[in-house]
């Protein structure tokens, strides 16, 4: 069976919801793409994901949005346990499956494991959340931005990127 | 997701996307997408299966070393365990895909989203 075509599977739902204005889609011409600069087994790799990833003891479990704050991003210590990972997020397919394994849409102890098995160099000191923003420029001009400053601050080479 | 992407990408960092919704990642347009044909929730494999999760992980640093160019899509060799009726159902007047309570929270949060910008904060 073909994968679900949810820009139209979602349109027509919230049009059938009273939202007559439907969501625009980024949409662009070109595609920047940039090659790999050195061989995986050097190079040091975090997670970025917009699957809003939280930290139980966090003593303040307000999304930044909540807080008042401008930068939807924030960090998340990769040597979190796992155990005290999870998601807030509604926006899953609660029907057919659970946020019960954090490694289905956060994978770090697969991150730790490509480390200690030598596929990669090594696991970024820091992970990264990313909530979605209502505003694409937003995420362009503030959130993208902000991720990428703090990706060089720690000499990241990649990043594997996991929505929900 | 697809945006902090680009951004990365277009700043020297590259990157591969671990998706389930396929067709929003490719109208963006990213460098590499993964891409898992399973419910929203779970791009990286399913529940507590730990081959499953280990060989999807595997394929998405594969593409990072494979692909030769953008708009580089794989798709991961697996189906959704439990049947593909979810695809019929998803985002459907027959199973809203939020419940009245969530509803209220995610409308609350758009208000004060609203509200934040139009003093300026965001």
């Amino acid at each position: 069976m073909t994968h679900v075509k949810y820009i139209d599977r979602t349109r027509e739902y919230y049009l059938s919801q009273g939202y007559e204005k439907p969501y625009r889609w980024a949409n662009f011409d070109d595609t920047p793409f940039t090659p790999l600069k050195k061989p995986l087994a050097e190079s040091r790799v975090t997670l970025v994901s917009t699957s809003e990833i939280a930290v139980r003891s966090w003593d303040d479990q307000r999304t930044p949005l909540e807080k008042g704050e401008a930068a939807n991003v924030y960090s998340v210590s990769a040597d979190t346990p796992v155990e005290e990972l999870y998601s807030q997020t509604f926006d899953y397919d609660k029907h057919a499956t659970s946020l019960d394994d954090v490694n289905t849409y956060f994978p770090i102890t697969r991150l730790h494991e490509a480390a200690a098995s030598g596929r990669i160099g090594s696991v970024a000191p820091t992970l990264y959340g990313v909530y979605n923003a209502y505003s694409q420029r937003k995420t362009r001009e503030i959130d993208a931005p902000e991720v990428l400053r703090r990706c060089r601050d720690e000499d990241v080479d990649l990043a594997i990127l996991t929505p929900v | 997701m697809s945006l902090v992407s680009r951004y990365l990408e277009e700043n020297g960092i590259p990157t591969v996307i671990i998706g389930a919704a396929r067709d929003i990642v490719e109208h963006c347009g990213v460098a590499r997408l993964l891409f898992v044909d399973f419910p929203l929730g779970n791009p990286c494999g399913e529940p507590e299966k730990l081959a499953m999760q280990r060989s999807i992980f595997g394929q998405a640093l594969a593409l990072l070393e494979t692909a030769e160019g953008p708009n580089t899509t794989v798709r991961a060799p697996y189906d959704w365990s439990g049947g593909e009726r979810w695809k019929d159902l998803i985002f459907t007047q027959e199973q809203p895909f939020q419940d009245p309570d969530e509803e209220v929270e995610w409308k609350e949060k758009k208000e004060l989203y609203r509200k934040l910008k139009a003093e300026g904060k965001t």
